[in-house]
């Protein structure tokens, strides 16, 4: 081990024998500790013991918290924000109501990926990153994570200590708090280095409700920007596929855009982040939850030259491929050139760009007009999207 | 994207319609050789905008749903050893054989991995010494050079724990059997410019004279396939004969000769099994005998299996171009992308899947496609 090379060793004990002495003396002889600094992840790290403390202790801790001592409960006590509190009471004081329970978005997600490290990010920024956008584009504030470590036995610890390095930057760009975690390891060959899991909270503001039923016939169909850029990425570094710009996963917290939006457009009625699945599951699963048809213009679907080239090679659809900072919206069509150009506006939202309609035929269906004026229907992806043969 | 868009021009799409609709005056039966042209014209809706009177048939050019079942069986047993890396284009893995696929061997503990090229699998083999890489060579011309290059780069570096389980087929054999058929309905061919671009199209020639029927050499976009249909009916319609090139951007006449140099070193032509349609004469290639050690078939004793076909389902006639998709009574309901019955409803190029995919079967009544 690695370690064991870089241990210092006590020096040798020479014996001068003009100065043998009557007793031995046993004062520079060491005891072999276990070693305090591993260069891996080892099963001990998960025991609940030593390991463990130092764990939290060396890099969870000063990871995420700015105070240590938050970090050392079972749980974590969660405060909302004073004004939010106080607005929400204010509010329903007013309204001559009871004070109401505040409403708190709370949401789960599990990440795996392989390269744990890609262009554009890694496994610790994916999993913030989702799960804030999980909460952001219901129409919540994230206020707060947990997020839990499967490691497996092995792991260079150089590579766990990148991960919360950048899911603590991670953290603060979306403006969230990681306040409390767990991690266990299990041996070498039983899982793939890394699973993170992370739950979030998020606080609703009053009379919000973003529903994939309030859309409604005429209503439009926005999409955040290019898409496929994650599930391309990921594959171009899978399978040493090599484009002559880097492609970047586009992973991103959407908690700021949505706000943006959300302000200036509050009749927006719903959104997500189209990941897993691509844009066609979260275009089936409007369909679907709304009972109305979606019509969508392939022209005007933003994708990247260097995705779209990588699709035509590989026997993929852009549409199937996954995106991790990218959201959808319906908005009614009056307010639809207002919302687009707030999008724009944002960093997160440059390419921004109006897909297509809600109508009333087609119901449950999603129907995609071709560039050249042909039509097809959009299904959901069967199994996974395998590269055809040529 | 350059070479793209300007094959996707929606302006330069409503000219060649209308010069299709202006040639046309009687009803035509048209088949697309290649899965990769059917995945097009559903894509894009190309057969909506078609007029009336010109129906596509689906040809048998997809290479996942002719490759026989035995051969799928004989694959997933060698895909079941212990020491084997079994390696395949990605849309071969959700093949059924008989009651089971790639994907189920490989969550039973079987090692598979999809690769881009066959080129891949020396290396795997050079990084794993002490097991034998196996690699499913399927497909037709387009793909058998790129498979014959890996086993004859085997054989120079040495590379000895590396076989291929071979299921080449060819295309102008098949097309015979289609146009000698006493029930075939097709009246002019947009052949496979794939196919074409490493064999030329002199082959084809005989065909056309032999049979009187007109064949455009066709490329894959939406505008490459417009005009092959333009093309085609033109002919039909003059009452020529004959072999044109439409794809000329990409396909010589003479074909590529470095690449068939190889195709001639490494296989054989031989009778070929077609699943769905049965042995056509001299339709597909094996190893030729210098290369014989590589052949996955004679290293594994898998010859003696039983292989029980679903009695449903109707690909055969449809790789033939006698039924379409929807016609038959399975699709997209005891046969679907999830659960195939036949090789047609799995790769996204088989005439079945691209139909599901396309969403065909849920199309309401009133936008429905067939209006013959």
């Amino acid at each position: 081990m690695v370690a064991t090379v870089a241990r210092k060793l006590p020096p040798p004990i020479r014996i001068d024998e003009t100065k043998i002495m009557d007793r031995p003396d046993f004062s520079n002889l060491s005891c072999p500790a276990p070693l305090a600094a591993d260069a891996r992840v080892l099963l001990g790290h998960g025991s609940g013991g030593k390991l463990t403390a130092d764990l939290i202790a060396g890099l969870f801790v000063p990871g995420y918290c700015s105070d240590p001592a938050a970090g050392l409960e079972d749980q974590a006590i969660v405060s909302l924000a004073r004004n939010q509190a106080e607005e929400l009471h204010a509010e329903e004081a007013d309204a001559g109501r009871e004070r109401s329970a505040a409403r708190v978005a709370f949401t789960t997600d599990s990440f795996v990926v392989r390269p744990l490290f890609f262009p554009g990010g890694d496994i610790g920024r994916l999993a913030i990153n989702g799960t804030v956008n999980d909460l952001a584009v219901g129409g919540a504030v994230p206020l707060c994570l947990s997020a839990a470590f499967i490691l497996e036995e092995g792991l260079p610890m150089d590579d766990l200590k990148r991960i919360v390095s950048s899911m603590r930057q991670a953290c603060e760009e979306a403006n969230v708090r990681l306040v409390t975690g767990d991690t266990k390891v299990v041996d070498r060959g039983k899982g793939d280095q890394v699973f993170i899991t992370t739950s979030g909270i998020g606080v609703m503001p009053e009379g919000r409700s973003l529903s994939v039923r309030n859309a409604r016939p005429g209503d439009r169909v926005l999409v955040s920007g290019t898409v496929g850029d994650h599930g391309i990425a990921i594959m171009s570094v899978r399978e040493g596929i090599e484009f002559e710009t880097l492609l970047e996963s586009d992973t991103a917290p959407l908690g700021g855009l949505t706000r943006a939006m959300l302000a200036a457009c509050p009749t927006i009625r719903w959104m997500r982040d189209p990941t897993r699945g691509g844009l066609s599951s979260t275009l089936n699963e409007l369909a679907e939850g709304s009972g109305i048809g979606v019509r969508l213009n392939e022209a005007a679907i933003p994708i990247r030259p260097e995705v779209r080239a990588a699709c035509e090679m590989l026997g993929l659809d852009p549409l199937y491929v996954a995106n991790e900072g990218k959201l959808v919206a319906v908005v009614p069509t009056e307010d639809a050139s207002q919302l687009l150009a707030v999008m724009r506006n944002h960093p997160l939202g440059q390419n921004a760009a109006i897909i297509g309609e809600i109508v009333d035929d087609h119901r449950g269906m999603v129907i995609q007009k071709s560039v050249i004026g042909g039509e097809r229907v959009v299904t959901l992806l069967t199994g996974e999207q395998l590269p055809r043969i040529c | 994207m350059k070479y793209q868009d300007e094959y996707r021009d929606p302006a330069a799409a409503r000219k060649l319609l209308q010069a299709i609709r202006h040639v046309t005056t009687r009803p035509w039966t048209i088949m697309e050789i290649c899965g990769g042209q059917t995945h097009t014209i559903v894509r894009y809706g190309i057969d909506e905008l078609l007029p009336p009177e010109i129906e596509l048939v689906h040809g048998p050019g997809c290479p996942v749903c002719v490759t026989p079942l035995e051969l799928i069986d004989r694959a997933l047993e060698i895909a079941s050893q212990p020491e084997v890396i079994f390696c395949s284009f990605g849309d071969m893995l959700r093949v059924p054989g008989s009651g089971r696929d790639l994907f189920a061997v490989k969550a039973a503990g079987g090692d598979i991995r999809v690769v881009y090229s066959p080129l891949d699998c020396l290396k795997i083999a050079e990084e794993n010494p002490h097991r034998t890489v196996v690699f499913f060579a399927v497909g037709f011309e387009t793909t058998a050079p790129a498979n014959a290059m890996a086993v004859w780069q085997a054989k120079r570096r040495g590379i000895t724990n590396f076989a291929v389980l071979v299921s080449h087929v060819l295309v102008p054999p098949a097309m015979q059997a289609i146009l000698s058929s006493p029930s075939s309905r097709v009246q002019g061919f947009l052949a496979a410019g794939h196919v074409c671009a490493v064999m030329g199209y002199a082959d084809y020639e005989p065909l056309a004279d032999g049979f009187g029927v007109p064949i455009v050499v066709t490329g894959f976009e939406p505008l490459d396939l417009l005009e092959g249909v333009y093309r085609c009916v033109l002919m039909l319609e003059q009452g020529r004969a004959g072999v044109e090139n439409q794809y000329a951007r990409v396909v010589r006449h003479e074909g590529n000769a470095r690449a068939m140099q190889l195709l001639g070193e490494v296989f054989e032509i031989s009778d070929r099994k077609w699943r769905g349609i049965g042995t056509i004469p001299r339709s597909g290639y094996r190893l030729a005998p210098e290369y014989a050690g590589f052949d996955a078939e004679q290293r594994f004793a898998v010859d003696r299996l039983e292989v029980a076909e679903s009695t449903v389902c109707l690909s055969g006639r449809i790789l033939q171009g006698l039924t379409r998709p929807h016609e038959c009574p399975a699709f997209g309901t005891e046969c679907t992308p999830e659960h195939p019955l036949g090789a047609t409803m799995v790769s996204s190029e088989g005439a079945c899947a691209a139909y599901y995919n396309y969403g065909r079967h849920r199309r309401p009544e009133t936008a429905a496609t067939d209006s013959h």
